[in-house]
Formats: structure tokens, sequence, C-alpha cells
């Protein structure tokens, strides 16, 4: 009985033992681990795969862990801050990209490690911390099985209800639905961001969201607006280029509409501190060669960075890229820059105004 | 001194070499090895204890301590601009700062633009005064550029950008200047300082929380009161049937349970959606034409949320009515009470622990609710968890999560107390 006693005692220290070794030995493991490609998940990240992540082992001979999220930074934040970085190349969008890196989360790019700031379209070139990699859009789609005859043309159109009844979805952000408001008021795309910036243009877009609030639906994830559109519980939404392309693919009767695109750039970063930064500079630089990216934009069509890609790719996709020029008319191009300063402010105003 | 201990105590040797000392059969006195014995049962006992005690420390009680923390303390303008930080300590308006701020901020944005830590202060300004970080960018960058020392930094500065001149932004500076701020706090229940250093109450396009707050507490409630309305019949039915087919209706209470939550959240998204069962159902019966809205909106958010938190309700309330004799029902029924009155007299009284535990437990899971009113609800029905997810994951403002954190946990805190005092934590019985 003594015996048992001392026993379970020795038991118990042996597990607290065992798990105060494993507690100090576990960042010791992200030493040797593959490399970790971080991307948006669902059919982008398969597209990836295919262009990216398969060849690219292929070529190395080295494994590629890829993980998916939902542009959330608060992980790459504590991974910086905690000294344990688990992941290696990230794809960000411009603002949260801006923001990282003045806030030191990212590491700066060594240009000439992934082929010189010469083979990128200028947009890609987003700050010192990332490497452009895709154009996409926000735009206007419908079922063309549900709306019969003619079909929206603008944002203008979206707010008209009396000609469209039903109700429609936009992304639950402030981005972009400021601009998408003013471009329905008819401010010319030129000018969003110029009447954006004074307070009577920020009350302007959120008076003319008013209008439409009654009728809206948000969406917060990229798959959503495909997925409500084919169950009918939205008539028209706002949505990324490539889901509904994708949904096409997939025999749905959708149309894009591309006039007032509000179109933006993802980067590749690399976090501060990874433990395989060469291995990382290596995959940046093969993902951005160009006949790499001409493989993407024709398994999803987003538009490619390298300028070298744009004329490889596939004359039959390219009309559906955000980047092909009659696509362009009216178009805005997303001020990250703009965003940056002013996303604290609008975004708090913005979830006001939808608690409301 | 109750008579036996004295009788024990005049029976004890008082000194050592008493012949009527009691010892063990090794001869060290009998106190000594009770005493021995004691203190290892002791330590065996933390032994046992320690590890739980530790688990809770590093995955409870620190974590909460330094979400806490997080929410006032404000180390960016004091880390990145220390001699500003300093010198500004001594302005106190009304005129803008003198000569030495303006020197030392500019030695500040030197060192941190070289050093790439302006970001930090630039995003800190920022929730103070929109545009404060592209100004403190722009002035940085500007400032590193000029070789020679002008005459005058304060000139120079406010050449670069006129707002230097603004005594707004100045007194932003200095609030942002100190260890800690109420800062977060204070926006957290919709109160903000102004250029003085006075709080007042934010603008109405701008004050959100307290109104969250309050939606956060009244949807508990009425997750909790349909809870109880539902849950308590289910409870009765389960503790009056026969174990035969009690054990069935046990089984369709856990199953759900044990499913997890995400799945069946999505689950009443595609039940109640426009094309979803309920509303074919309803269409075809003709009770409507044409499909109503049933989710992504309050009335969805109710439901799935109903539905995840009733086992937490009915099982409370089973435990206890397993122990309340049936014969006491048909006693009262026999001294001439009719049902209702035998229910609201007799059993509803002696269910009552159960239905307090229920109701807390439910509450309380309620009001950090976050995945289904995000998943079902629209914005009007977003709880106070998704503001706080909100601040964590979009735009990595932690204070301000901390913040709405700090508020939510008050709030709990106090609830539970009150509650402590009224019906008391230690009359409850879960089981």
């Amino acid at each position: 009985m003594r015996m048992f006693r001392i026993s379970v005692i020795k038991f118990a220290m042996v597990i607290i033992a065992v798990g105060l070794i494993a507690g100090i030995g576990m960042p010791r493991y992200s030493d040797a681990r593959d490399l970790t490609v971080v991307s948006w998940g669902g059919a982008y990240q398969e597209a990836q795969r295919k262009a990216y992540f398969d060849p690219f082992m292929k070529k190395t001979g080295k494994k590629v862990l890829d993980e998916s999220y939902n542009g959330e930074m608060a992980k790459i934040r504590a991974m910086v801050e905690s000294k344990n970085v688990t992941w290696d190349v990230v794809q960000v969008e411009s603002p949260e990209l801006i923001n990282a890196c003045e806030q030191g989360l990212l590491e700066i790019i060594d240009w000439d490690r992934v082929g010189g700031k010469k083979s990128f379209i200028p947009t890609a070139i987003m700050g010192e911390c990332g490497v452009g990699t895709i154009v996409w859009a926000h735009v206007i789609a419908y079922d063309a099985d549900k709306i019969k005859g003619e079909g929206p043309k603008n944002w203008a159109d979206f707010w008209n209800v009396k000609k469209w009844p039903g109700k429609r979805a936009l992304r639950k952000n402030a981005k972009p639905s400021l601009e998408i408001a003013l471009l329905a008021d008819g401010v010319p795309a030129a000018d969003v961001y110029k009447v954006l910036s004074s307070e009577a243009g920020i009350q302007r877009a959120f008076k003319k969201l008013d209008e439409l609030k009654p009728h809206l639906q948000w969406w917060e994830a990229g798959a959503q607006p495909p997925q409500w559109l084919a169950s009918g519980d939205v008539v028209m939404t706002s949505a990324y280029n490539g889901r509904i392309s994708a949904a096409i693919k997939e025999g749905r009767n959708f149309k894009i509409v591309w006039r007032g695109q509000n179109y933006a750039v993802d980067s590749w970063v690399i976090v501060k501190g990874s433990p395989n930064i060469d291995q990382a500079y290596e995959f940046i630089k093969f993902a951005s060669q160009p006949e790499n990216q001409a493989v993407l934009s024709a398994e999803i069509p987003y538009g490619p960075t390298h300028v070298k890609a744009v004329p490889e790719v596939d004359p039959k996709i390219a009309p559906d890229l955000p980047t092909y020029p009659a696509n362009l008319e009216g178009s805005v191009a997303t001020d990250a820059e703009w965003w940056v300063d002013h996303i604290e402010e609008l975004s708090e105003r913005f979830n006001v105004w939808t608690a409301q | 001194m109750p008579p036996f201990i004295f009788i024990l105590k005049s029976t004890m040797p008082k000194s050592n070499n008493s012949p009527y000392r009691f010892t063990t059969v090794d001869g060290t006195p009998l106190k000594e090895m009770l005493r021995r014995a004691e203190r290892r049962r002791k330590i065996k006992a933390a032994g046992l204890v320690m590890p739980l005690f530790f688990f809770l420390l590093i995955t409870f009680i620190i974590p909460i301590v330094l979400l806490l923390y997080r929410a006032i303390e404000n180390p960016e303008i004091l880390e990145v601009m220390p001699r500003t930080a300093e010198a500004i300590q001594s302005w106190d308006g009304p005129d803008i700062p003198g000569e030495p701020v303006f020197a030392a901020l500019a030695a500040d944005l030197r060192k941190a633009h070289k050093d790439r830590t302006i970001g930090k202060a630039g995003k800190r300004l920022n929730y103070d005064i929109t545009g404060f970080r592209s100004l403190v960018l722009k002035t940085a960058r500007k400032v590193s550029g000029i070789k020679t020392e002008p005459p005058s930094y304060r000139d120079a500065i406010i050449a670069i950008d006129e707002r230097w001149g603004n005594l707004r932004y100045w007194s932003a500076v200095k609030q942002a200047a100190r260890p800690y701020t109420d800062f977060y706090l204070l926006a957290a229940t919709d109160f903000e300082r102004d250029g003085k250093g006075n709080i007042k109450r934010v603008p109405g396009d701008r004050a959100l929380y307290t109104r969250v707050f309050v939606r956060t507490f009244w949807m508990s409630f009425m997750v909790t009161i349909w809870c109880l309305l539902l849950g308590y019949p289910v409870a009765w039915m389960l503790a009056s049937l026969p174990v035969r087919h009690s054990n069935l209706v046990m089984i369709l209470v856990l199953l759900p349970f044990w499913t997890s939550l995400l799945v069946r959240t999505a689950a009443w998204i595609i039940v109640l959606q426009k094309e979803g069962i309920i509303n074919k159902i309803l269409m075809w019966t003709h009770l409507t034409t044409d499909p109503m809205q049933l989710v992504f909106n309050r009335f969805g958010v109710y439901v799935a949320m109903v539905h995840i938190l009733l086992p937490f309700m009915i099982l409370p309330l089973y435990s206890v009515m397993k122990n309340i004799p049936p014969s006491l029902m048909r006693a009262a029924s026999s001294l001439g009470a009719n049902p209702i009155t035998a229910f609201v007299k007799v059993y509803l009284p002696q269910s009552k622990p159960g239905i307090s535990a229920g109701c807390l437990l439910v509450f309380i899971l309620a009001i950090g609710y976050y995945i289904t009113p995000a998943l079902v609800g629209g914005p009007k029905d977003q709880m106070l968890s998704y503001f706080i997810a909100f601040f964590t994951n979009n735009t990595i403002n932690w204070g301000m999560a901390s913040g709405l954190a700090v508020l939510l946990l008050t709030a709990t805190i106090i609830l539970y107390t009150v509650f402590n005092r009224f019906i008391g934590i230690e009359r409850l019985r879960m089981g």
C-alpha cells in the first residue's frame, strides 16, 4: 500500500516533468519544419496547389505545407510577438500588408531575390514587404436564369429595386461598400477617394447605402455570394470575380458586370523571423514566374502580376480577368494607403450604421 | 471547553521522561508520528492538486490577467517616441508646444524611421485622430531627409504639414504618451476624452457598444426564457417516464448535445433558408405565398441558440426533478388540490434549484456566444463577442478587444454576485 502511494506521487511528478519538457521543447520543433504557405482556401487555393505548390515540390524535392486563413493578421502578430513563427509565406490584402509591414511583422523584401522590381506591373509593388501575386476584383454578379431579359449594367442599377425587385448582398465591410455607394450615386470612378476624404462625402455614401438598406443582406466569406445566388436568397450581389467564374465553370448561368469593378492586389509576404526564409524567397520567385502565373489564371481568372505573364494568358480566358482592358472601364483601384488611414474610423461608423 | 478534551489532556504526560508517555512500537512518541503522518498526507494531497493548479494558472488565470492588462497598457508612444513623451509632459496649452518638444519630435521621428518602428506609433495615434498615421509617417520621412540642422524645428515641421500647428493633434500625443490609459475602457463604454482631457459621450454616429451590450443581455435573457419554457416539460417527462422510455428521450436530448456546435448552426441555415425545408412546407401548405425570411435575422439566432443551449437547461432540471418523490403530487391531490394548485404549490417550489441552475448556466453561456449569431444573424443581431473578435482579428486593435472583454467579464461577475446574493450558489444542484 505504501509502495503504491509513492508510485502515485512519482507518477504525478513524471507527468508534470513531461509536461514541462514538452512545453519548453515545443518552440524548438519549429526550427526543422517544412515550408508553410498560407492562402485564402477554397477554389482559389486548389488552383494555387496546381499552379504553384505541387510543381514547386516536384522541382525542389522539398515538402510544402499549405494552410488557409481568412485574412486575420492577429495570428501573424501573435507568432512574431511570441517568437514562435509557424507560417513562412502568407498571401495578404494590401491595407493589411501595409499595416503589418509598418508594425514590423513582415520581412522587408529583397527584390533581387524574386526577379527584380522591373518584372512586375507597377501596382504589384505594394510597399516594402509584399510581392504582388494576383489582381482580383469586386464585381456585380447575378443569376441569368432568375433575371431573364435585361440585367443590371452598373451599381446604379444595383440600387434600382423597382426594376429588379429582391434582396441584394454586399460584403459586410466599409471597404468597398462606401466606394460602391458613391459609384451608385453617380460619382466618377476617378473621384471616389477624393469625395470620400471629406465628411460630406462619407455622409453622402452612408446616405446612399441607407436607400438600399432594407434590401441588403451581408456576406463575410467569399463563398457566400455564389451560394446565395444559387439558392435564390438574393437576386444580385457583389462578389469576388474568381468565385463567380468558378461557379460558372460548374454549370451555373451567372453573369458578371465589370462596369464599376473595385480591383485590388493580393501579395505574398514573408513572416518576420521565418526560419525558412531562403526557401520562402525561392517559393515566391517560383510563384512569380510568368508561365506559372499563367497556369493559375487559367485555373481561376485572377489577373497575373508579372509583366510577361499578361500575354501568356490564354486569349479565351483573358476577357474574364479584372485586368482585361475592356473590364477596366469605369473601374476603381482600391486605394490601400487611404484605407490604412481610415479603416479604424470608417469601420466603426460602418459597424454602427449596420447595427442600427 | 468540552469536558472530554479536558479528560484527554489530563491523561497526557507533561514531560518526556514521564512513565506514562505514549509511544509507537519503535519508541517514537505517538504525537510526533501523528504529526509526520499528517504532513505526508498534506504533501501528497498538494502534489495531486498541483498539476491542476498549474494547468489553471497557465491556461486560465495568467491569460485573463494579461488580457485585463492589455486594456489599460499604453506603451507605443513611450517606446517609439521617448523624448517627445518626456518633453510634452510639461506642456499644457493653450498654445502649441515650444521648440524643445518639436526638436524632441524630430529626433524621435528620425530614429523611429531608421529603426522602422514608426508604424507602431502611427497606428496608436490614428486611434485618436483619423489620418494621424499618415501624418506621422510623412513627417518622419521628410524629417529624415533634412540634412542640415534647421534654425527652428518648430517652423520646419509645421512647414511639412500644418496639422502640427493644431492643438488637437498635440493633446492626442500627450494623452497617448502615458504608460497607462483609460482610452480603451472609455471607448468600450462609448465615452472619449476631448482635447482638454474631459470625459464626454461619443456622438451618436459612433456610439455602438452600450447598445450592443444591452442587446447581448436582452438576447441572452430571451434565450434563457425560451429554454426554460421548452426545457421544463421535457425534463419533467424525462423524470416521470419509466426508465425504459426515459432512456430513449435522454438519448434524444444528448445526441445533439454531443454534436459539434458548428454543424448544428450550419444545419439551421440549411433548414431555415429561403428554399429550405420550412419555407417549402409553408408554401406547399399555402400558409404563405412568398418564402419567409427565417434566417440571418433575430428569429434565426433565437432558434439556433435555444436549440444549442437547451440541454444545459434540461439536464440540471432533470437531476433535481428526479429527486422529487412522485408521491408528493398524489398527496397534494388527495388533500383536495387541483392539478394546477398542486403543481404551483408542491412541484414548482421543489424544482426551483434546478430552474436557477439551468437559467444561470444558459444565461452565462449565452452572453459569450459568438459563432451562432455570426453565422445565422444579421448585423443587428451580433453580440459583444462578435466585436471582440472583430478587433482581435480584423483591425488587430487588441487594446480595444481587451476593453470590451473586460466589460463583458465585469458584467458577468456582477451578475453572478447578485445571483449568489439573492438565490445562493450553494443551493444549486447540477446533478
